[in-house]
């Protein structure tokens, strides 16, 4: 029987379930490894040659290359790990954070300090706005 | 015997402890933040507990896929703060208190709830910026803490209700422990935020609001509500504030005493949410 999981007609959200954790374990264990500074050299160095070390898959690979963390969010991964690929950049979490809306930086700062982005019109797919 | 004196809950927003480390607090994006904690600070002064129970999650620091306790106990005698990636924060080693929280563990799961012992691990900013917020730049932290790490990372998390019943359990074991100790409980994290997608920097004031309201008040009907409600409404990281009912669970049953409370927008993509509640 299938398990129920109300929260998969929230607009923009991927939650984290035991089936994503699954599919990004070692694309979320390869983030942990940026925790360390040697490791986080070894990946500016030659990041390709460093995400080979890993089994994650070529689509998990190349979209952590591209910095796409909608795609990485999509294939398994979660923000807080997903973040030390941030950190290894030196983005803020704001930063992060605004990255996946396709907003730029300012756009997204003006946003936060007007107050949010509102709940109306985001609660659901297919809400009207 | 012991006994749970207060309850705080706030935010705990890497962002917070950023702006102190950096000497930042003065700036105009920080300053009305920072001034909805002078009161706290100065209650904290005036009544210092003997030991704080810290409720937070983790990060992705001491936990990573490896092992995803849903709830974790810290009977260590100290602990570091983690580096995240960013490089450890500036502030003091936590001091535990390994005699209390053994009791409160064995108490606790002889009550039914299967807690994790850990015996060593780093505390990220869940737990050193609320202390941050609270006590300021000091030297040392003004008691030991002891640690108790939720997930609220991977879903499924613990539901309000369990929270709420965990806390209650928590409150029996306090009061069976022989010293008279003042306990105070922390709830952190929250209020509503979305770090992930195309819905991140999502705030909702009026479910936070509520979410007070209610906490104060009723905090038995906000432990009945579901998850999806958290994530629908308070975004996805919103979930968060579950944390939160296992500090009010913890509190007896007479309605406590508000000493303060503050709400914020933003703290970097964060509502800013703080009560201090003391038992009546």
């Amino acid at each position: 029987m299938a398990l129920d999981k109300p929260y998969k007609d929230i607009p923009g959200t991927t939650i984290f379930d035991a089936e994503q954790s699954r599919k990004g374990y070692h694309l979320n264990q390869f983030c942990m490894s940026l925790m360390k500074p040697e490791n986080r050299a070894r990946f500016k160095a030659d990041e390709r040659a460093y995400l080979d070390e890993w089994p994650m898959t070529e689509a998990q690979k190349e979209a952590v290359l591209a910095r796409d963390l909608n795609r990485c969010i999509a294939l398994g991964g979660n923000v807080y790990f997903l973040a030390k690929i941030g950190g290894t950049d030196g983005m803020t979490f704001q930063q992060i954070a605004g990255s996946m809306t396709g907003m730029t930086e300012e756009a997204y700062r003006a946003m936060m300090l007007a107050g949010g982005r509102p709940i109306e019109g985001n609660r659901t797919i297919g809400e009207r706005k | 015997m012991a006994r749970i004196g207060a309850s705080v809950y706030t935010s705990h927003v890497p962002a917070m402890g950023v702006a102190m480390d950096l000497n930042k607090t003065g700036e105009p994006y920080w300053q009305p933040v920072f001034k909805g904690y002078e009161a706290s600070r100065a209650w904290m002064k005036a009544n210092p507990p003997d030991v704080v129970f810290l409720v937070y999650n983790d990060h992705a620091n001491a936990f990573s896929l490896e092992l995803i306790p849903t709830f974790a106990i810290g009977c260590a005698e100290a602990y570091k703060p983690a580096d995240e990636g960013w490089g450890p924060r500036p502030v003091p080693v936590v001091k535990g208190h390994p005699e209390l929280a053994a009791h409160i563990a064995q108490s606790v799961i002889q009550d039914d709830f299967d807690l994790t012992i850990v015996n060593r691990m780093d505390v990220d900013h869940g737990l050193t910026v609320p202390l941050s917020m609270l006590c300021g730049k000091v030297d040392a932290w003004p008691c030991p803490v002891i640690p108790f790490a939720v997930n609220v990372v991977q879903y499924p998390v613990p539901s309000g209700r369990r929270c709420y019943a965990l806390g209650q359990a928590i409150r029996r074991a306090v009061a069976s422990y022989d010293e008279p100790l003042n306990v105070h409980i922390w709830g952190t994290g929250g209020m509503s935020h979305q770090l992930q997608g195309p819905r991140a920097g999502l705030i909702n004031r009026e479910f936070d609001n509520a979410f007070l309201d209610r906490l104060i008040a009723d905090p038995a009907r906000l432990a009945q509500m579901p998850h999806v409600d958290y994530v629908r409404e308070a975004g996805s990281e919103g979930i968060e504030l579950v944390m939160w009912l296992i500090a009010r669970g913890a509190m007896n049953d007479a309605p406590p005493r508000v000493v303060h409370r503050f709400y914020h927008v933003p703290a970097s993509n964060t509502a800013v949410g703080h009560l201090v509640l003391e038992n009546a």
